[in-house]
Order: C-alpha cells, then structure tokens, then sequence
C-alpha cells in the first residue's frame, strides 16, 4: 500500500485512498495476468475480474485477517482484497512450484489459507455451502470471525443458494453473502433465465436482511458492508449485499463477449469503479501525481509478479503424487 | 467386553470420541432425536444442540457445511441418513470434499467423517438400498470403509473420526441389530487391514460389509461338505489389503470376490484384476464373483430375494470354483 504525502480530510480520506489502492492492485494483476494468458505463460482458463474490484475492495476492507472468505470462479480480486500474497498467486497462475497451491490449483482454485482465504471454486454456488459451513464451525469454537461468501448472480439458480441462505438463518450465523451481479452468467443475460426479482427478493423471503448497492462505487460498498458487518459481528446472523456491477472483459480470457450491445459496454465501460473514484478523490483535492504513484506501484509489483513468475521454478512431478490423502495414499512411478 | 449389537457399538464409537475431543460434533436430520437408527440416541443431552445438530433436508449444505466447518478446524461427522441420499450431495463430495486438499496444494485439512448407511434393507426398493462403495473407491483423496461387525464398526469409526482424510463411512444398515463384543474402550483399527475370518486351503473368499456374516455362513457350510475357505473381510476398500488377499491366494489358487453390490464395476474386479497383474495370467487355478445382477434392487420380497447375493450363492459358486 502507498504511503504517500500526507492529505488532509483524516480518516475517511485514507479509507478511500486504501480502496483506491486495492482497486488499482486489483486491476493491475488481471490486465498483467490477461497479457500473460494472451503471450502463452499462463496456461489454462482464466476468468478476471475487470471492472468489478469495487465490490471485492469495499467488502474486503471491512474484514479482519482471521475472518474467512469463499469465492468463485472469478476469485483474483478476493483474494487479493483479502491480503493473499501476489508472488503465491502470480506463480500459481503459471503453475509454478511456489504458487499459493504449488501449482495443483491455478487461477480457479487460489486459496491462501494464512489470510483466512479459503479457496476459489471451479463449481458455480460451490462456496456456498463452504462459507456457511466455515461459520458454523467458527461458532462452534467460540471465534468471533465472520465469514464472507462471494458468488455471481448465475449461483442464485443453484440448490446451494438456497440450502445456504436457509441454514444460515436457522443457526444464526456470521455470513455476509456478496452477490456480485454484473448481469451475465457466461454468455447468457442473467435476467433472461432468472425467475421473479432477483437476489433480493429471493434472500429477503428467507429472512435474509439485504442491502443493494452500486458496486462500482467501492466507497458505497464499502459503507454498506460496513453496516451489514457490524450487525453480523453483534449476533444478529447472515445478511446480504446485493452489489451491481460490469464485466467489461468476457466470460473467459479469450471470449470476446461479441453479443453484448456496444453501446452498454461503452456506457459501462464510463461507470467503471477505478475511474469513479480517481473521479471523487481529485474533486476531493487529492493531487492527481500522488494517485498516479498508486497506479503506477500496482502496475509495476504485477509486472514484477510475473517477471518472476516466468522464471520460476516449475514444481518437480514427484510433487503430483502428494498432498492426497494420508491413508492409502499412492506411491510415485 | 459388553454384548452389543452393531449400531449400539457404532453409538459408543462415536460418543467415546466426542468426549474426548469436542472439536467433534454431528450434522444430520433428525441427530438430535438419535438419528434414524438410534446411532446418536442420547448425544443431544450430553452434548447439547451446538454438538448434534438436527438439520434441514439439504444434503448440499449438510455436506459442504461440514466441509466448510472441517475447514476452520472442527471434526463434523456428516451424517446422510441412507446412503442414497448423498447423490444430492455429489459434488459438494466429489467436487470439493476430496479435491480441496490437492487442488489446494495441502493447505486444507478435510477431516470430514460421511457417515452412509448403505445396502439391501427391509425391501426398501430401488432407491433406499443400493451398495455403490465402488464408486467411491475410484475417487482419490477419500478413504472408504465398509465394516461389518460391531467390534469393528466400533474401531474403524474410531480411526475415522481421528483421520484427517475424509473417510466415507458405509454403515452396514441391515447389520445394525447383528450383535458381537466391543471393549470398554474403543482403539481404533487402522485401514487397510483386513479381518481373517476364517482359515482354509481349498479357495479364498474376500468379501466386506453386508455379505460378511453370509459368507462366514457359508463358510461353515462348505467345512461340512469337505471345502476349507479361507475367508477375508476387507473391511476398507481404500486402502484395501492388497497384500492379505496376495497371500491367501498364494496358498489356495482360487479366488472368490463375494459382495451385495452389482457385480458389473463391483469393487471385486479390482481386486482380481489387482490379482491377475501380481501373479500374473496363469497364477490362478480359478475366478469367479458373486453379487447383484445389474438390476435395480425391486421393492417385492420374492423379487427382492431373487437378486440379492446370500448364503446358497455363495455356496454354490464356491463349489463351481473348486470343482475348476
Ligand atoms: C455448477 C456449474 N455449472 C456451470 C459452470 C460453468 N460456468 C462457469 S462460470 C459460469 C457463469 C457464472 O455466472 P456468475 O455466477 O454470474 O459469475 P460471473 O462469471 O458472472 O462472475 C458458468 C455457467 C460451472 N462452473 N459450475
Ligand atoms: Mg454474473
């Protein structure tokens, strides 16, 4: 994070300089891993967040280290909001042997567990039943860790959502679901195969409270999963923020995503969160040289990340065999 | 010593285990009231609803919840009711119960107990009897256990709720009411070891949960007709006892495989296909296997009947291999 001159406007300025920061990091690691997947160093699909690191910075900054997060297929962002180390993601991106998960994940499956980060999943509402199961389990012990459980607006048509909204009332427990909708599931309008009103509706029929919010504006996210955090950390059980937002690239690193209207992308292309903020922060006063610094440090640890990555070392086969099971565990030949 | 039967032994398994660790607890429907067989009878009074905890019907949740609560350090025994029931909860198994070790390069620790009671029991019908241990077997990352008396009903639930492996835990349910000893306290048996059932020199038969006291049956049947068998009860099935099979068919040249599941992709092919690559084409005098046809398990009692493997078919396919 940048520590740069000082700036008047106290706390609430330095919040949203570190959302800010977060956004830009965010950024500069899925514009750098895309260039990467595009050159051939990052083998694999790859789905990146562009445009959507309003949500996972405004939730994220709301989070202690020993709170836990579950995330999705699209995961670069929370696990970088959440503090995961850039060098662990970076080479577990090009399947390196010092990647978060020695290169047996890549980019569907990032976890690092020493900040609470408890995994990507290659199985859309897969997180669901994790998140609040991780909770429960917290309770159990006696933490007072809360869990946040990101998914996309397509996971609201899977069975989990369900089990796990439900669940989470029953037992009272400390979940703040994110639902990131950006409006596509895929290649297909979500709102074209999705039921009654949404997200909202669906979560407040099960006693869910809920919050909606433009997630392209971090700062209001962040206010907003602030709110809902605290009530989660007094008891009060799971809520949900419901959290609009674009994704300005496709599915996958090489869909182009052709059948969107040009105009919206455009039009979308103009609410993107980065630019709001950097917006904001300038009419604030804040020097438009200190915010190219942030900009420009993100960029420059992302390209490093990946200089470094290309030459790492790949993880040696033997290591295929481990990390299994401990009984019956099957010998290398 | 006491005199118990099965699911009573499966009962003070897991109680001994959840008084001495208190990370342990149990999500199911219906646990609090004692589970559907009585395994948990009493467990809601001493270990309170925080411990046994009575669950909606959402088998996704009872599996990913467990998982997710394994994840932060607790030890759920995840209990699915019948076995049938965990095809609703699939790919929170497959997909993420026995990947997120590997696929998370170690840092996850599953140790997850999935309880399922499985098997033929009480003309149930097709979709409250099936035996698809084999399935199983063939996913890494999972330790499959499938016991059959109490003792070691008693002692492999022990191991698996002290694993951090996830173990999938087949619970013979039409030998809940079979009874047998089980010590004061519990040790755990490890897996992988088979339970010499009985000692012959004419055929070996390896055979695991429902079937095992059938086979033992038969067993004592064949002694009376002059055929010693040398009788294995796997009691897991990964990993298995590769080498106890090796040796008992090196001193009987035949070999039997005796289970309740369909026979077609039944764990038994593995185990002779196992066989047939260690000693090779020839090693073998004979082979055969006894178990369902590939049909669904009907609902009747004489259809039911016809299907199932018992004591007579055991019997004869004992006598057909060593007449070969
Ligand atoms: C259960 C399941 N079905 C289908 C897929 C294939 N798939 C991967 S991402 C995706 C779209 C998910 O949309 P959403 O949840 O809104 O997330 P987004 O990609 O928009 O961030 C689909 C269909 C999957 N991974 N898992
Ligand atoms: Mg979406």
């Amino acid at each position: 994070m940048s520590t740069g001159p000082s700036l008047n406007g106290g706390d609430n300025r330095a919040r949203l300089i570190a959302l800010y920061g977060t956004m830009c990091r965010i950024r500069a690691f899925e514009e750098t891993a895309l260039a990467a997947h595009k050159a051939g160093e990052i083998p694999g699909p790859l789905h990146v967040s562009i445009g959507q690191e309003g949500v996972a910075a405004g939730v994220c900054t709301n989070l202690r280290r020993d709170d836990r997060i579950t995330s999705n297929h699209r995961g670069h962002g929370h696990a970088l909001a959440k503090g995961a180390g850039v060098s662990g993601m970076m080479e577990e991106l090009f399947g390196r042997a010092g990647g978060h998960c020695r290169g047996k994940g890549g980019s569907m499956h990032i976890a690092d567990f020493s900040v609470g980060m408890l995994g990507a999943n290659g199985v859309v509402a897969g997180g669901i039943p994790i998140a609040v199961g991780a909770a429960q389990g917290l309770k159990l012990l006696g933490r007072d860790s809360i869990v946040a459980c990101f998914f996309g607006d397509g996971a609201i048509n899977r069975g989990p959502f369900l089990e796990g909204l439900n669940w989470a009332v029953l037992y009272r427990l400390p979940v703040l679901f994110v639902c990131e909708d950006n409006g596509v599931a895929a290649f297909t309008a979500t709102a074209s195969v999705t039921a009654g009103p949404g997200v909202v509706a669906r979560s407040e029929a099960l006693g869910v409270p809920c919050l909606s919010v433009d997630g392209n504006d971090a700062a209001a996210v962040d206010e907003a999963a602030s709110r809902l955090v605290a009530e989660i950390r007094a008891g009060a059980g799971p809520r949900l923020l419901h959290a609009t937002t674009y994704r300005i690239t496709g599915h996958t690193s090489t869909d182009p995503a052709a059948w969107r209207d040009p105009a919206a992308v455009a039009a979308a292309k103009e609410a993107e969160p980065i630019g709001r903020l950097r917006a904001r922060l300038l009419a604030e006063g804040v020097p438009p040289s200190f915010l190219a610094g942030i900009e420009g440090e993100a960029r420059a640890e992302m390209s490093q990340a990946r200089e470094a990555a290309l030459s790492a070392p790949w993880p040696d086969p033997a290591i295929a065999w481990e990390d299994v099971q401990d009984s019956g565990a099957v010998e290398a030949h | 010593m006491a005199q118990v039967t099965l699911v009573e032994a499966a009962r003070l398994a897991a109680l001994q285990e959840m008084r001495r660790d208190p990370t342990v607890w149990v999500l199911g429907e219906d646990v609090a009231r004692g589970g559907l067989f009585g395994q948990y009878r009493g467990f809601l009074d001493e270990f309170g609803e925080s411990r046994i905890v009575s669950t909606p019907i959402s088998e996704s949740m009872i599996m990913g919840g467990g998982l997710g609560a394994a994840l932060v350090g607790t030890r759920p025994i995840i209990e699915m009711r019948i076995f049938d029931f965990v095809m609703c909860a699939m790919d929170e198994l497959v997909n993420q119960v026995a990947k997120v070790r590997y696929m998370f390069g170690g840092q996850a620790k599953p140790a997850v107990v999935v309880r399922m009671p499985h098997g033929i029991w009480r003309n149930s019908a097709a979709q409250h009897s099936q035996t698809l241990e084999s399935w199983f077997t063939h996913i890494p990352g999972v330790v499959v256990a499938v016991p059959a008396t109490p003792a070691d009903t008693a002692g492999l639930l022990v191991s698996a709720i002290r694993s951090d492996d996830p173990v999938l835990f087949f619970d013979p349910k039409n030998l809940f009411p079979v009874t047998g000893e089980v010590p004061e306290v519990i040790d755990p048996i490890p897996f992988g070891r088979a339970r010499h059932a009985r000692q012959g020199r004419d055929l070996t038969i390896v055979t695991w949960s429902a079937l095992v006291p059938q086979v033992e049956e038969a067993g004592a049947m064949l002694a009376q007709r002059g055929i010693e068998a040398d009788i294995l009860d796997l009691r897991t099935l990964w990993p298995w006892d590769e080498e106890a099979v090796a040796a008992s068919l090196g001193r009987t040249g035949r070999l039997l495989v005796a289970h309740e599941a369909v026979t077609v992709g039944g764990f038994g092919g593995e185990i002779v296909a196992r066989m047939v690559e260690r000693l090779g084409p020839g090693g073998m005098k004979a082979v055969a296997r006894v178990g369902q046809p590939r049909v669904p398990v009907p609902f009747a009692p004489p259809l039911e009947d016809a299907l199932k493997p018992d004591v007579a078919k055991v019997v004869a396919a004992a006598e057909a291999l060593v007449r070969r």
